[in-house]
This record gives C-alpha cells, sequence and structure tokens, in this order.
C-alpha cells in the first residue's frame, strides 16, 4: 500500500486535546480515557483502533456530544465544541445499531434532520432523493424500517448520517453487524463516499484488517491511552509499542541485545548470536535488552543459511499461503508466512531443520 | 392398520378436544357470570317497574329506555328533558375526560423518570406505584377526605403558610370527586407508560439528538410516538373505571354531585325503578364502547400505522 504523503500544514478538522474521561469517584473510579490527544485531519478518513474496553467508542461519544470530557478540550475547525449539545454540532454518528426511527419510513429517516434543521420542502425531497440514490436505496424508500435488510439498513443509517452534509461524520463500528461478504463491499462503498463527499469519517473499529484497509490514518487505543497514531503501513510495519505489533496482523517476537545505534538504524544481536539491523522509533534510543519484531511475511524459510534456525513443528495451509511454524534452538517459536505457488509442497515437512531468512529492514525494535 | 395420515388426523382431533376441555372453565365463567348477566339487565330494561322496586315479569314496557334522557310532568303529561340525567351525564364525561388528562400529564414524567433509572433500582419505583394498590379503596377515598376537608392536611397547610386566609371548600364539590379520581387512578396511566417506555431504545432518542432535534422535538417526533400504545392503554384503563366511578363520587361528592354509577344505583334502591336502572346501566357500557372505538381509531391512525 502506498503510503499517502504526510501533509503537515493540513487543516485540523477535530482536535481533541488531553482529554480524560472518569467514571465515578473516589477508588472506585473508572478513567476511561486518560489524557487523550489525537488532531484529525479535513478530509480524513481516521480510525480509532482497538480492543472493547479501550475507550475508542467513549471518546467518539464525546465528540458527537453525548458525554462530556472530565478534563481536556475537543475543538472542531479551532472552536471548542465542548459546551454543545450534540443537536447543535455539524457532526453526525452511524450508530453501530443504526437506531433507525422504527415509525418512519426509509425516506422519513433520511428526511428526519433536514427537517430539524428547517429545510425547505423542496430542498428536502431533493436531497433525501440525492442520498437515497448514493447508497443505492431510491427503490425503497417508502418501506418500513422492519421491512428491511441489515444491509440496507446500514445504507439508510449511512444516508441519513450524510444527508444533513456534517463537517465531520462519526461511524461507530457500522459493520461489525454484517456478515463477511457484505462487510467487504460496505468497506469499499463507505471508502467511496468518503471520497466523493469529501466529509471528514472518524471511524471505530476493533477489526484491525478493516482498519489497515480503509483508513488514511489510524489511531490505536488500549486502556483509554493512544498508543500510536500513523498510517496503516505505519502501523503495520513500525509498531512503536508491543501491544501495537501484536494487535495488528501476526507478529514474531525476538529478545535481543543492543549492539549499537547508528543514524536512526539500530545494531542488535539476534538469540543466535547473529547481528541484524532494526529500525527505530524516532528519538527512541534503548540499550540492554530490546524487543525485536519481524512480520511473518518479512521472513524466508531457507535449507541452509539464514539468521536463525530451528525445527519446522507444524505447518498451517491457508488458501492463499502457509504459515510455517519453527521451533527455534534457543526456545520461541518463529512464524513465517510463504505465499501458496502452484507447485503444492511447501518446501519442507514437520521435523525438517531450517533456516530462517529475514529481510533487510524488517526487523523492528519495540518501545517497552 | 392405520395409515399416517389417519394417526395424524386422529391425533389433531383429540388435541382440538382437548384443548376444548381446557378451555370450559373460561368459556363458563365468561358466559354465565359475565354475559348472561348483561342480557339479564337487558331484559330488566325493557320490563315494567315493579311497585316495591323489582320489575313486573312479562310486561313489556319502555318507560326505563324513555327516562334515561326525558321526563314526563305528572300533572300535565308534558314531555321535557331529564335536566338532572344530563347534568349527571355531562359530570360524568367531563370529570372523565380531565382524570384522564391529568392522569396522563403526571404519568408521563413518572414513567419515563422510572424507565431512565438504572435497571436494578426501576423494580423498587414500580413496586412503590403499587402499594395504593394494596389498601382498600375505600380507605384510600376517607384518606384523600382527610387531605381535602375544610380542616385537612391541604388546607391547614396553605393557612398556616399564609396563603389563604380561610380554608377551600373542596369536599363535595367536583374538584374533590376529580382529586380523588386522579389519585386513585394516577397508578393505572403509569404502569402501562412504564411498560411501553421500558421497551424504548433510548439509542433513538440520541440518534435524535444527533440530527439536530432539540429536546421538545425529541419528545412529540420520537419518545411519543413510540410510547403510543402505552398512552392509549393508559388512557383506557383510566378513562373506563372513571366513567363508571362509584365510591369517590358518593364519599368525596356528596349527595349533590353524583355521577352515572351513583345515579344507576339510586334507581336501585331509593329510586326503586329497576328498568331505569338497567337501561342507565346499559347506556353507561354503549357510552364507554363508543368512546373507546373513537379515541382507538383516532390513534391508531395518527400513530402512522405503528405501534
Amino acid at each position: 500500500m502506498p503510503e499517502p504523503s504526510p501533509v503537515p500544514d493540513a487543516r485540523i478538522a477535530v482536535d481533541c486535546h488531553g482529554i480524560v474521561k472518569q467514571f465515578g469517584e473516589g477508588p472506585r473510579a473508572l478513567r476511561a480515557l486518560d489524557n487523550v490527544s489525537v488532531a484529525i485531519r479535513e478530509n480524513e478518513f481516521f480510525t480509532l483502533l482497538g480492543p472493547s474496553g479501550c475507550g475508542k467508542t467513549t471518546l467518539l461519544r464525546m465528540i458527537a456530544g453525548f458525554e462530556y470530557p472530565t478534563e481536556g478540550t475537543i475543538r472542531l475547525h479551532g472552536e471548542d465544541i465542548a459546551g454543545l449539545p450534540p443537536f447543535k454540532r455539524p457532526i453526525n454518528t452511524v450508530f453501530q445499531s443504526y437506531a433507525l426511527f422504527p415509525h418512519l419510513t426509509v425516506w422519513e429517516n433520511v428526511a428526519f434532520g433536514l427537517q430539524m434543521l428547517g429545510w425547505a420542502k423542496g430542498k428536502i425531497e431533493a436531497r433525501v432523493a440525492e442520498m437515497l440514490k448514493l447508497v443505492h436505496m431510491e427503490e425503497l424508500a417508502q418501506r418500513r424500517t422492519d421491512q428491511i435488510s441489515g444491509g440496507q439498513a446500514q445504507r439508510v443509517a449511512l444516508a441519513r448520517a450524510l444527508a444533513p452534509a456534517p463537517k465531520v461524520l462519526l461511524l461507530d463500528e457500522p459493520l461489525s453487524a454484517l456478515d463477511y461478504k457484505l462487510r467487504k463491499e460496505m468497506q469499499i462503498e463507505l471508502k467511496r463516499m468518503q471520497s466523493e463527499t469529501g466529509i471528514t469519517f472518524i471511524f471505530v473499529t476493533h477489526d484491525q484488517e478493516e482498519a489497515l484497509t480503509m483508513s488514511d490514518r489510524i489511531a490505536v487505543m488500549s486502556k483509554g491511552r493512544v498508543l500510536q497514531v500513523g498510517t496503516p503501513w505505519d502501523i503495520y510495519d513500525k509498531p512503536a509499542e508491543r501491544f501495537v505489533a501484536d494487535f495488528i496482523g501476526e507478529t514474531n517476537f525476538l529478545s535481543a541485545a543492543m549492539v549499537g545505534i547508528e543514524e536512526g538504524v539500530a545494531r542488535v544481536r539476534l538469540p543466535s548470536g547473529i547481528e541484524i539491523s532494526a529500525s527505530l522509533a524516532e528519538g527512541y534510543r534503548p540499550a540492554g535488552e530490546a524487543t525485536v519484531v519481524v512480520r511473518p511475511e518479512h521472513a524466508r524459510m531457507v535449507t541452509t543459511g539464514g539468521q536463525l534456525s530451528g525445527v519446522v513443528e507444524n505447518i498451517v495451509y491457508f488458501g492463499t499461503d502457509t504459515h510455517i511454524h519453527v521451533k527455534l534452538d534457543q526456545g520461541s517459536t518463529f512464524m513465517v508466512r510463504q505465499q501458496n505457488s502452484r507447485s503444492k509442497s511447501c518446501g519442507a515437512s514437520v521435523g525438517d531443520r531450517v533456516g530462517i531468512d529475514i529481510a533487510p529492514d524488517a526487523a523492528q525494535v519495540l518501545r517497552d | 392398520m392405520a395409515s399416517a395420515a389417519e394417526i395424524a388426523r386422529r391425533d389433531e382431533q383429540s388435541k382440538t378436544r382437548t384443548r376444548w376441555l381446557l378451555s370450559l372453565p373460561a368459556l363458563f365463567i365468561v358466559f354465565i357470570a359475565a354475559i348472561g348477566p348483561l342480557f339479564v339487565m337487558l331484559a330488566y330494561s325493557f320490563m315494567a317497574k315493579g311497585d316495591y322496586g323489582d320489575v313486573k315479569p312479562g310486561e313489556f314496557s319502555l318507560d326505563g329506555w324513555f327516562s334515561v334522557l326525558f321526563q314526563r310532568d305528572i300533572f300535565d303529561d308534558t314531555v321535557t328533558l331529564a335536566d338532572a340525567h344530563l347534568s349527571i351525564l355531562w359530570r360524568s364525561v367531563r370529570l372523565s375526560v380531565i382524570t384522564t388528562l391529568a392522569t396522563l400529564a403526571l404519568g408521563f414524567p413518572t414513567a419515563y423518570f422510572i424507565a431512565t433509572r438504572p435497571r436494578s433500582t426501576r423494580e423498587v419505583w414500580v413496586f412503590l406505584i403499587t402499594i395504593p394498590f394494596w389498601t382498600n379503596l375505600l380507605i384510600r377515598t376517607f384518606a384523600m377526605q382527610q387531605v381535602i376537608r375544610n380542616e385537612g392536611v391541604l388546607n391547614t397547610l396553605l393557612m398556616w403558610l399564609g396563603i389563604i386566609n380561610e380554608p377551600i371548600p373542596i369536599m363535595y364539590t367536583d374538584w374533590a370527586i376529580l382529586f380523588g379520581m386522579v389519585y386513585v387512578y394516577l397508578p393505572l396511566m403509569v404502569l402501562p407508560l412504564y411498560a411501553s417506555m421500558e421497551k424504548l431504545d433510548f439509542r433513538l432518542v440520541e440518534a435524535g439528538y444527533d440530527l439536530y432535534a432539540g429536546r421538545l422535538a425529541v419528545l412529540r417526533r420520537i419518545i411519543l410516538p413510540l410510547v403510543k400504545p402505552g398512552i392509549v392503554a393508559g388512557s383506557i384503563l383510566v378513562f373506563v373505571p372513571s366513567l363508571g366511578a362509584y365510591v369517590i363520587p358518593r364519599v368525596l361528592g356528596g349527595g349533590k354531585n353524583l355521577m352515572l354509577a351513583n345515579l344507576i344505583e339510586l334507581q336501585f334502591g331509593a329510586g326503586r325503578n329497576w328498568p331505569l336502572g338497567a337501561a342507565l346501566s346499559i347506556s353507561l357500557m354503549l357510552l364507554v364502547m363508543v368512546a373507546m372505538l373513537v379515541y382507538v381509531r383516532n390513534a391508531t391512525r395518527s400513530g402512522g400505522g405503528h405501534g
């Protein structure tokens, strides 16, 4: 995936600064968000990614106005919106449950926000028609919301939230209720709508694959904190912390010893005694013991040589690729992902002694 | 050997028989204990009245039905509208409508409050609402009397606060009946309202706020349409017994402020006019049925076909 060039002077749409959210008081108080700061740029597809309970939905609800921060400020295009109720914020939400009004038709649902804004009748009709066309729901405009499928309800929720042309659209795990195939389709649809409308999308998900395929930038969250903000490429290839590396995709962790740092690149000694280069998070200068991560597809199984060696423990066939688990001589297990080719064999069988060749620039030192 | 179809048919038959057997007690109660007496009433209303109460069986007469709305002067036989009956009818309808509206106005916020409490405490609130049901209606009505009589709690309090100098006479007025009915029938409004509000998905309220609806718009456009079944049920549960209220107007309204049920009771008692009493009873029933039909039809029409 090509890395979108970062625009340093891009205008900031939503600026959350020093957000703390505490539920309850005293020793039983729960910190849902602990000093969170993120700046979301205009026209950006920004994703809050993390496991359930990491605070991503709480942050989203604060931007929407359903919760108020205990500490910190939220600015929309430079303007502090902390005191504004949700119905005065030019921000709309696609809810996880869609929250379509069951007593209204599809058409009335989409028109609701426009009616509340006091648009003229003709203008509302034109806008609703435009929105229903955007989500391919023109034919079902007069249906009641309990007479449409989950995927269709999802489209209606999207049309309803986009109709008032909000400055920012919030999406709270909108695809989680859809089946796999529909989810894939909607991911592409959402991306298309974001580029067509030019609206800033803030997307919440716990699905790392979804985050990687759709986002311009991702904020990885855990336990109320933002661990890393970056492009999908940054997050996947240059994870700064163990949690990020572990949560996104599959990773091999190797304990290594720091040898030295030259021009921002570390030399580390692997357990096998071989030294390799590994990239470092900017400004991070560790010494002594360190953890190095290598993605399974950035290593290759070789019959001789390689920086690591071990015995093939398990071979798992996945259709497009094969995972080979190698028990290293030092005890830990290392996984190699190998693209399948027309020739059936992966080149080894369980019990074989093999070497592992790590691609140059593939290793990354974690901030522990 | 019976074929599979034969066995299935027999099984179906025996199931049908069992169902009928099981429903016999219910059918017995409905027909003999509920609908039966209504036919007795209907028959009585078309009979001549006995000299000391009762009816003269077999003697057909329309006097009972005639007297519901009209009266014949005992000296010159001129027919005029029965003013007393009409004013009682008007009072019954008026007080019942006001009671329904007042319980709705008081019950709606109450039900909303309960429905928005945490799940664990909701049951406590519902329990508190049902406590008055444990006490006999008569006792509750006398308790209301203690509140509103001239030397009662309300007047004493108002005088002590210096808001009034002399007690406001509430007892034996329509106000007294109204206070009593609102107090007694309020739980019947709160409970069905709460039942439908508890099912209300409050995420829809959030969605409303998100789509630029202010608090009033959310109430009018989202909450009200969705809890309409509760409003309809609560209104019926309050309006019907209000229209037929007997104890409350008897105790709080005194001898002058009669409602329909008191008038009916009078005919079977001191009035010794059972045919009129029977005709009034059936009139009351028809009145309730017509009111319900009109109300439910209007409510469902404006509900956009939902609920």
